[in-house]
């Protein structure tokens, strides 16, 4: 007894001794590692979470997701544009000044063939310089919305990618890669120190930052590792070799709660989950119905979305960590009203009385396509609304498969009934309603198409007056929950796993602002 | 013999070939990469022009044999995900996966070894029933929950080793090692174990057969007539005629090693080519599959040909049949 606690003893003061006592250390991991250090080449996740500690984009948002001035101090709005002052004395870690160019480069930069930022970017048709810290973003018309479309849009240094030879971003066709691919040089609070693929990358406070003093964060250093397995991600975490965790899997969560030192926080995240049905072509590819489309008839729909228990899937196959709603966009984006955002109900006597009144009595088949590995518990939730359904006589087969095989279904319309999630980083339902509502919309495989919700998805572009765009678009959602293209399943909840020395403030975003982080 | 060496390599080129035909037209099942490669906002016309761009919908032939074409040329293009060079980024990765391979090839051998022998002689002690019955333990668990409740053992209760990740490299300029550190050799017990424990019981049961099949042999019997001393005789005279067969086995598990580190390495987050590879099979990186797949072919084709020319070294009656 006596040997092994002397044992224990001299291991935890061989794995203490590496870090400086005086430094603030947050080491934490998630499920996938930054694909590139380039700010323009993938519009994805982890590389938008590392990337957002070492470049910054002229607005940003804090952990409440309000907007806040970044790289510019204040803006407002004209007809053809917005001029944004830019904040003086910034400097890019290599030393050089943040101006007006690099502003310019780098929306042309985001703006190239090659960048993956283009549809944000694109709003932006150019900019004009007016002084070294004024510049006029031109858009194509009144832009009511466009600082809530720059938050991800990073700022690069011109000089820099020039002597660098990355004035473009990476592209698909290239046979080299770029030197961005693997430096960083940013203006953000911290800045690249070294880097492993899939090993560790490690992150140092930037000592000329703006932002200095301002923010409550005090870490020094930030030692990331990614962890692709999900349960060795958590025994990190359990074992203290990691201070924090983005993504415990759910049903770990328990047991980090129960561990000492460690405690869970959670947030309803922005990402709302459903069903689509295709009521656009003339005959399901999957059922057993020939010559007409049974999601044509809204009552089938409202049937379906009638059968299906949100609450059960909530308390059952979620453990509670979701919230059911009646919408496919969350609280927190604009447009989501507590008035919409209700669930359709469940009632399965009505239900079967609406498919009976439809000519359905007997039922029909139908193959749900769903992910397995996206979202949270994604595969079952499936699994449960095929048994709902069940009850109503629609005889669901499940085809459940990885993301990079369920998507093309959804790109390409060949799929009749599926699952899809849905996250808003502009925090406007203009992004839902382009996107999956809007008859031309990429994501809308429902071939829902209807002029009303139309005409308010195009007139919301260049609204200017906001109690007035508010308006339109609550009457668009409306009318969106009245015709019932999709089924609405829940809205997720994010849950991070954190050591208790360190307070980190959780975002419905998932994104880590790490100035606020603290450490006790 | 250099007629046999030539219609070997022969053989070697058609296998790699067919090989990497078959793998590369099931890349074509394993989804569509476009979807990672953009962000969920680009517009359907984009992700259209990429694949026509990367000729992801020309037909699978003519993929192949552009495929083939490059990497004749040592050209194997640049990772979709990561965008950086495939053979780079493969050199990168070996080094981490060889180490592995070749600490847990040396515990499934030592221990492997020993243990055979020991419950070879010692047939009804208790210590050989439990080594066996635990040995089935090996055999039949998949890799991923041994390593699991390893780091739960190791890592989360004891709290004595780190429950993932390489810890401690020293980087030589061309070769990232863990041996040169005390971190480095704490990170690479319990992967190596975990990956060790196939081989390890494989080994232990064929050496205990053989290690009984000898025993039983009339030159043993003769030898304990003489008088020899039982460690001279179990070590020297007994051991040595149980290698042939064991040492035949761990030359072509060298290969299986390697690929079951897809499993070690994911569960470990050890960052060597096995990790790389089911990354890219959930992003469908094409271009590192291919080359991964067509060099663990190159590997096994290797082996297989160095046995084969052992063999005809080493056994006259193979030359006599060719």
């Amino acid at each position: 007894m006596r040997t092994k606690s002397l044992l224990g003893v001299s291991l935890a003061a061989l794995m203490a001794a590496s870090p400086a006592l005086a430094e603030n250390v947050l080491r934490w991991t998630s499920q996938g590692d930054a694909l590139t250090m380039d700010p323009h080449s993938q519009n994805e996740g982890p590389t938008i979470a590392m990337n957002g500690q070492i470049y910054e984009s002229l607005v940003t948002r804090d952990a409440a997701l309000v907007l806040q001035p970044e790289l510019a101090e204040s803006w407002e709005a004209a007809a053809d544009g917005w001029t944004f002052n830019l904040r003086k004395g910034v400097k890019f870690h290599d030393g050089s000044d943040f101006t007006a160019e690099d502003v310019v480069f780098s929306f042309a930069r985001a703006n190239h063939e090659a960048s993956d930022y283009k549809e944000q970017a694109k709003n932006v048709v150019s900019v004009e310089v007016i002084d070294d810290h004024t510049v006029k973003l031109l858009t194509s018309g009144p832009n009511p919305i466009l600082p809530n479309q720059l938050t991800s849009i990073f700022m690069i240094d011109k000089t820099w990618s020039e002597a660098n030879n990355v004035v473009a971003p990476q592209d698909f066709k290239a046979k080299e890669e770029t030197f961005a691919v693997r430096n960083a040089n940013g203006t953000g609070p911290y800045k690249l120190v070294s880097r492993a693929p899939d090993e560790l990358t490690v992150l140092e406070a930037h000592g000329g930052w703006w932002g200095k003093g301002q923010f409550p964060g005090n870490i020094d250093k930030i030692e990331y590792r990614p962890i692709t397995n999900a349960a060795t991600r958590v025994a990190a975490l359990l074992s203290g070799e990691v201070d924090f965790v983005l993504d415990p899997p759910l049903q770990d969560l328990k047991r980090i709660e129960g561990a000492d030192g460690l405690k869970v926080t959670t947030v309803a995240q922005i990402r709302s989950i459903f069903l689509g049905m295709d009521q656009g072509v003339d005959e399901l590819r999957t059922s057993n119905i020939k010559g007409k489309n049974p999601f044509k008839d809204l009552r089938v729909r409202k049937a379906i979305n009638l059968a299906i228990d949100k609450k059960a899937i909530q308390r059952v196959v979620m453990e509670g960590l979701s919230f059911p709603t009646g919408m496919i966009t969350p609280p927190g984006v604009l447009g989501n009203t507590p008035e919409n955002d209700p669930s359709y109900g469940f009632d399965v006597d009505q239900a079967k009385a609406l498919m009976a009144e439809a000519g359905y009595g007997d039922g029909f088949s139908v193959r749900l396509d769903c992910p397995n590995n996206r979202y949270n518990n994604d595969e079952k939730i499936c699994q449960a609304a095929v048994a709902m359904l069940a009850k109503i006589g629609v005889n669901v087969s499940l085809d459940a498969i990885p993301k990079a095989q369920h998507f093309p279904k959804i790109q390409k319309r060949e799929t009749d009934f599926y699952m899809l999630g849905w996250g808003v980083p502009t925090l406007d339902s203009h992004y839902v309603f382009s996107y999956l509502l809007d008859g031309d919309g990429s994501w809308n495989a429902t071939g829902y198409n209807n002029p009303i919700v139309d005409a308010v998805t195009s007139a919301i572009v260049t609204e200017i007056d906001i109690p007035k765009r508010t308006a339109m678009m609550d009457a668009a959602w409306t009318q969106v929950k009245a015709d019932m293209p999709y089924v609405p399943i829940h809205h997720q909840v994010l849950a991070w796993g954190i050591a208790d020395g360190f307070e980190i403030p959780i975002a419905a975003d998932d994104a880590v602002r790490p100035r606020f982080i603290v450490k006790n | 013999m250099l007629a046999f060496i030539l219609k070997r390599l022969a053989q070697s080129v058609l296998v790699m070939a067919v090989v990497s035909a078959i793998s590369f037209s099931l890349f074509n099942f394993v989804g569509d990469p476009v979807n990672n490669m953009v962000g969920q906002d680009a517009t359907r016309e984009q992700r259209v022009q990429i694949r026509i761009d990367l000729g992801l919908d020309d037909p699978i032939l003519v993929q192949y044999t552009r495929f083939m074409g490059n990497a004749l040329q040592g050209d194997f293009g640049l990772s979709y995900r990561i965008k950086r060079p495939v053979d780079e980024l493969i050199f990168e990765r070996l080094p981490a996966t060889i180490e592995l391979v070749f600490v847990s090839a040396i515990i499934a051998l030592v221990v492997g070894i020993s243990l055979g022998v020991y419950t070879g002689i010692r047939r009804n002690s208790w210590i050989s029933r439990t080594v066996l019955s635990t040995s089935l333990v090996g055999v039949s668990l998949p890799t991923f929950i041994i390593g699991i409740a390893l780091i739960y053992l190791f890592a989360v209760i004891l709290r004595w080793l780190p429950s993932s990740g390489r810890g401690g490299v020293v980087d030589l300029g061309w070769w990232k090692t863990s041996f040169l550190t005390v971190d480095g050799w704490r990170a690479i017990i319990l992967p190596a174990i975990t990956l060790s424990l196939f081989q390890l019981t494989l080994i232990l049961r064929l050496v205990r057969a053989e290690m009984m099949e000898v025993m039983r042999t009339d030159y043993i019997k003769f030898a304990r007539a003489r008088g020899l001393a039982e460690r001279s005789i179990n070590f020297v005279h007994a051991l040595r005629n149980t290698l042939v067969p064991v040492i035949t086995i761990i030359g072509l598990n060298i290969g299986g090693l390697i690929a079951f580190s897809v499993i070690t390495e994911t569960v470990f987050q050890w960052p060597g080519t096995g990790l790389m590879f089911i990354q890219a099979v959930d992003f469908v990186d094409v271009p590192i599959m291919a080359a991964y797949l067509v060099f663990v072919a190159l590997l096994f084709v290797i082996i297989n040909l160095v046995v084969d020319i052992l063999y005809f070294v080493v056994d006259p009656r193979i030359r006599l049949g060719d």
